[in-house]
């Protein structure tokens, strides 16, 4: 070029165009070295992708933007968190049992928030593209950020509650932990575009509303301000995480007919795969919250039968149906959270959260909730149950149990139409048998089987000692679960008895 | 006199988490850095292996040939968590913008003079190709580093890269008159310019880099050691006589920007170093490699800008390195 004549008269750019230039033109396509060697995971899963400059940018940001916003919304955060450390906001909770919904939330999706956070600069040096490179860097640091402002948040709780205290450690190791630990790993061990799909599509457009916005909510109706002040400095976020979840669907499906079984494979998958971990979100919202928002039965069918209805509607153009097994999940909204929070009272003694029996007044709001299951399939045992505790002999389940090999969620859910009886499933691969808990899992198996088979099942691995030990004691030990304080039922817990001196304290103040 | 509030007094049951307190040795209070840097990364059993590399763990710390015992000392010596990130970079940002506005409303590049302004479009505007591909490398280490404490580092310095990337970028959109002409051209100088391509080259050499640890020491310690003195100071220097001061406060940001990342980028190979012989030897070694490739590539650039002294500052950029390198352990 030749800067000694004055530029010539060109138009201006739109924002659209000058956006491109920002962020897309800075690409390009390598001499040097091969582009296929640059960026070495474009095919291997076979979606093709023919045009990557047809890319639509779901958001436009540019980082002068990206940081003046988001350092607008730590400042605020910060404060709240500082607030709420310095004036003791843990004791305006509604009750201290609430705080095993954050235990929850700390030890099983926290972690996730990291593990999305390298995910997405995996595949935001991987992708061709260079846009959607960067709407993946951008999310790749939001999850960052999530990770460490959730452990910040609960900083102040770990101060003065049990099981908060070792949540990457516990998370690696403790059984249930590893059902949220397998999900994640499956979708960052797959390829880029599969991981787009289970966590952009699947996880955070399809059934966000179902895992993050319950515990927000839930911290919202149980006067939790710290939590609730993340859950809306995080809100911004997601929906930038939202829209690129549908937009890397559509680009997918808009750039190659031969996509679409593949899409459609992986909604599949991601779709059971992502509604299994949601099993433990069922009981922290049908138990775990002292203040309901709404029971799991009708978050199901307001965020995942209608609002899923209208998407895949709208992406039946593209020759998309409904996740398989959709039908069973809805099946199974009457009783999911009855059977999981069953498993965990049976099994309270190696769990990091507390566990009890709903009281009579809660019974009768899960009686209202579920007519058709609740009186009928499940107060009885928590009668029976009661009945134990009172004579002294409170159950607990001394076995381990069996795992379902994909979701690794216990053996514990029942036949699609008839929910007295569990539901096994089985597979054989290169002469052993496999175990799963619905067909969903046992298909998701069967389709890679030489990935499924590597799965870091607990239970077997403390029956082959690589556990601590062959007792209880020393497993949790190696879990890093403080016997006695951690696990157990909430009444006499240290949990309960510090918070009921708070309390009493603060009335005693009010005279 | 004080005033005092009379409060509940409650007494916390634990300062910090366990894995911290481990760490700093006791139960005590923990800086937010330390809460929310250390053992973020899983370190050991994984269910599945990665398919796009099945010999390697999804976090592996073969993926470079630094052996450290814990990778928890690469810390990051601004303590950098994502809230103190961006609340750093958007009061530079604040700077920047301010100067940016100012440069647009006075129209203050059109009084450098024009055999310069050429200049500026030449050496200036294709880096922004260079600093995406930093953001690249960043993003590499960022997604097979080992530990949180240098990943989340690099993240930072993902986004570093980008936001540069999109500094210069305005600077050719001012240049141009906001019709993205000069970005064009810098792009066709990028890719087929002479007095690029020994650059481009190296870069694209380093986007195929197996051992991320290499990659972190070409791309942050030695390439951006050259490039960023090269054209924030000595470029920005030798424009003062052609009224290209009126450019520099368009540049500040990077020029304030690789002073801070130095100190990242320095705490992190000291603490590599100093654990090993075996280390050092490596790190000295590709800084040395490296630095050969550097001096190569920016040798006609330098040429094209500051003529028959381009040899000098080249030669005082790469002593000054050297200093700094073995001020780091590492020979030079």
């Amino acid at each position: 070029m030749n800067a000694m004549q004055p530029p010539p008269k060109q138009k201006k750019l739109s924002l659209k165009e000058r956006y491109a230039h920002l962020t897309r033109g800075l690409g390009w396509n390598t001499t040097y070295q091969p582009m296929d060697k640059v960026f070495p995971f474009a095919d291997y899963e076979g979606i093709k992708i023919h045009d990557w400059d047809a890319w639509e940018d779901p958001f436009r940001l540019t980082m002068d933007a990206y940081w003046k916003y988001q350092a607008e919304k730590e400042r605020k955060l910060y404060a709240v968190i500082e607030s709420f450390a310095q004036n003791n906001g843990h004791l305006n909770i509604t009750d201290a049992r609430y705080v095993n919904a954050l235990k929850l939330f700390l030890t099983g999706v926290s972690p996730l928030e990291y593990s999305a956070h390298r995910g997405y600069a995996h595949v935001g040096r991987h992708f061709v593209g260079a846009g959607p490179r960067i709407a993946c860097q951008m999310q790749a640091i939001d999850e960052l950020r999530h990770a460490q402002t959730q452990i910040h948040t609960m900083s102040h709780y770990n101060k003065f509650f049990d099981g908060l205290h070792d949540a990457r450690h516990m998370h690696d190791r403790v059984w249930y932990l590893s059902v949220p630990k397998s999900f994640f790993e499956d979708a960052c061990s797959a390829g880029p575009f599969e991981f787009l799909t289970a966590i952009s599509f699947s996880f955070e457009y399809v059934l966000t509303n179902l895992l993050f916005v319950p515990f927000m909510s839930g911290a919202a109706f149980n006067g939790d301000m710290a939590t609730v002040t993340f859950g809306f400095s995080a809100q911004s976020d997601e929906a930038r995480h939202m829209t690129l979840g549908l937009e890397i669907i559509k680009f997918m499906l808009e750039q190659d007919e031969a996509n679409v079984p593949i899409v459609q494979r992986w909604i599949d998958k991601w779709f059971w795969r992502g509604y299994r971990l949601l099993a433990l979100v069922s009981m922290m919202m049908d138990y775990m919250l002292p203040k309901r928002i709404m029971s799991w039965a009708e978050a199901w069918e307001m965020y995942f039968e209608q609002a899923g209805d209208a998407l895949f509607n709208d992406l039946s153009r593209y020759g998309i149906r409904k996740p398989k097994y959709f039908e069973v999940a809805s099946k199974e909204k009457h009783r999911l959270s009855h059977e999981v929070w069953s498993t965990f009272y049976n099994y309270t003694q190696a769990t990091a959260f507390h566990t009890w029996l709903p009281t009579e007044e809660e019974m009768t709001w899960l009686s209202g909730k579920y007519p058709d299951t609740f009186d009928r399939l499940y107060r009885p045992r928590f009668e029976c149950w009661s009945e134990m505790e009172k004579k002294g002999n409170r159950y607990y389940n001394p076995t381990l149990p069996q795992l379902c090999v994909t979701c690794q969620i216990p053996m514990i859910f029942t036949e699609p139409d008839d929910p007295t009886t569990t539901c096994f499933r089985s597979a054989e691969y290169k002469g052993e048998r496999y175990h799963f808990c619905s067909d969903g899992c046992k298909d998701i198996f069967c389709y890679e089987p030489e990935k499924y088979i590597q799965s870091w099942l607990p239970v077997h691995q403390i029956y082959q000692g690589n556990c601590g030990g062959a007792e209880m004691k020393d497993v949790l030990a190696w879990y890093h679960l403080n016997f006695g304080a951690d696990n157990f039922d909430y009444t006499g817990s240290p949990d309960q008895k510090l918070w009921d001196e708070w309390q009493a304290q603060r009335s005693a103040n009010a005279v | 006199m004080t005033i005092e509030i009379k409060t509940n007094v409650i007494q916390p049951r634990r300062q910090t988490y366990g894995n911290v307190a481990r760490r700093l040795g006791a139960d005590k209070p923990a800086s937010r850095y330390d809460e929310s840097m250390f053992d973020l990364q899983a370190t050991g059993v994984f269910h599945y292996r990665p398919t796009w590399a099945p010999e390697y763990e999804l976090f592996d710390a073969r993926r470079t040939a630094i052996v450290l015992a814990d990778w928890h000392v690469l810390r990051d010596p601004r303590q950098y968590y994502y809230g103190t990130y961006t609340i750093a970079r958007s009061r530079m940002m604040e700077a920047a913008e301010k100067s940016f506005s100012f440069a647009e409303k006075r129209q203050a590049l059109t009084g450098i003079d024009a055999d310069w302004t050429g200049k500026i479009h030449s050496y200036l505007l294709p880096l922004r190709h260079y600093e995406w591909g930093a953001n690249m490398n960043n993003s590499q280490i960022t997604d097979i580093g080992f530990g949180s404490a240098i990943t989340e580092a690099a993240m930072f310095a993902t986004m570093d890269r980008l936001g540069i990337a999109q500094l210069i970028s305005r600077v050719g959109l001012i240049l141009d008159g906001g019709t993205g002409t000069s970005l064009l051209a810098a792009k066709d100088a990028w890719m087929a310019s002479p007095a690029w391509q020994p650059l481009r080259h190296a870069v694209e050499d380093m986007l195929v880099m197996p051992d991320w640890f290499e990659l972190f020491v070409a791309q942050n310690l030695v390439f951006d050691g050259f490039i960023y003195p090269l054209v924030y100071r000595q470029f920005d220097q030798a424009g003062m006589a052609h009224g290209g001061a009126a450019l520099s406060p368009l540049t500040e940001f990077m020029a304030d920007w690789f002073e801070e990342i130095s100190r990242w980028v320095d705490g992190v190979i000291t603490a590599a170093g100093k654990e090993s012989e075996a280390n050092r030897d490596l790190l000295s070694g590709w800084t040395k490699a490296w630095t050969a490739r550097a001096v190569e590539a920016v040798t006609p650039l330098a040429e094209s800008v500051l003529g028959d002294g381009a040899a000098e500052a080249v030669a005082e950029i790469a002593s000054q390195l050297g200093q700094r390198v073995r001020r780091l352990g590492l020979q030079a």
